[in-house]
């Protein structure tokens, strides 16, 4: 009787470690092996030609969005996006567009549309974003002054967002 | 006798390694490709692997799979290149280390047990304890 009852424990525990494992490699969808650590430095041809490499950001914020046209999320962060960039390029933060999965027509059209100043360029090869881990657009990654991705957002920005994570990065000790 | 026989088992392993040689250089790059595609789920499909998928970005992984391998890379660091960037979770079959060897020996686990419990029950249906036994 002993033995049945360990059985039917060890048989239950074993069923319940299983589910358990399987939620848990359910990783909520913003978490990523890369926060907390260096960014994969790349370099990024724009679309104005010029070249734009993250390892020479050193020192400064930066804040890289996976973006497409085809995108409404894209579309509707927008705004917030080119206000980010407008808002704190004084106080040392690089904005830097990353467009994928798209066609560079578009993407021109779209940058005119909402008066997008910042760095912007295509990853036509689709190797940076594989480098970040991305699974869709809009992706907004966050990288504080020494180069250490300090957190992923999946989804459009907003302002709160920006300010929240932004102003304390800023505000952080040169390295 | 002994040595004769050493001398076969000598032979058949040397055989048998020459072809399994021939056999991994006879895979091409495309099917090197697919058997690391097979392996990684695509982070933008339901249920579909890299070598599946038609998507976009399946597509660019495969693209960079077979840039790695060509560079000289092996399987494991290829994988290990997407898990990092990726997470465990883009893996098709959990890796069976840590806590996933539970995914892979719990099932295995359960169904010891099971067979253990029927062949426990049946023994006792066949042999059923006398009335004057104790337990």
């Amino acid at each position: 009787m002993r033995w049945q009852k360990t059985a039917v424990f060890f048989a239950v525990v074993s069923v319940l470690a299983v589910l358990g494992l399987a939620a848990a490699r359910e990783r909520p969808p913003w978490s990523t092996p890369l926060v907390g650590h260096p960014a994969p430095d790349f370099t990024l041809t724009l679309f104005d030609g010029g070249r734009l490499r993250l390892s020479e950001l050193r020192g400064k914020v930066v804040v890289m969005n996976f973006w497409a046209s085809w995108c409404t999320a894209c579309r509707q962060e927008s705004p917030v996006l080119e206000w980010t960039w407008q808002t704190y390029r004084s106080r040392g933060l690089v904005l830097v567009g990353v467009n994928i999965w798209d066609r560079r027509s578009d993407a021109l059209r779209m940058m005119a549309e909402f008066g997008k100043t910042y760095p912007n360029g295509p990853d036509p090869q689709g190797r940076i974003l594989q480098e970040f881990g991305v699974t869709g657009v809009p992706e907004t990654f966050f990288i504080d002054r020494r180069g250490r991705i300090e957190r992923k957002h999946l989804g459009p920005v907003t302002r709160d967002l920006v300010v929240r994570v932004v102003e304390p990065l800023l505000t952080a000790a040169e390295p | 006798m002994t040595q004769r026989f050493l001398k076969l088992a000598a032979y058949v392993v040397a055989v048998a390694a020459l072809l399994a040689g021939a056999a991994v250089s006879a895979q091409t790059i495309d099917d090197r490709v697919r058997d690391i595609a097979r392996q990684l789920m695509c982070p933008v499909c339901e249920g579909q692997t890299v070598a599946e998928s038609s998507s976009e970005l399946a597509e660019q992984m495969r693209a960079v799979i077979r840039e790695q391998l060509e560079g000289g890379q092996h399987p494991e660091q290829i994988l290990d290149y997407f898990v990092g960037r990726y997470g465990e979770s883009i893996l098709a079959a959990p890796p069976k280390r840590g806590l996933n060897l539970l995914v892979w020996i719990g099932p295995f686990a359960v169904l010891l047990g099971g067979v253990g419990l029927a062949v426990r029950t049946l023994r006792r249906w066949t042999h059923p304890p006398l009335p004057g036994d104790a337990g």
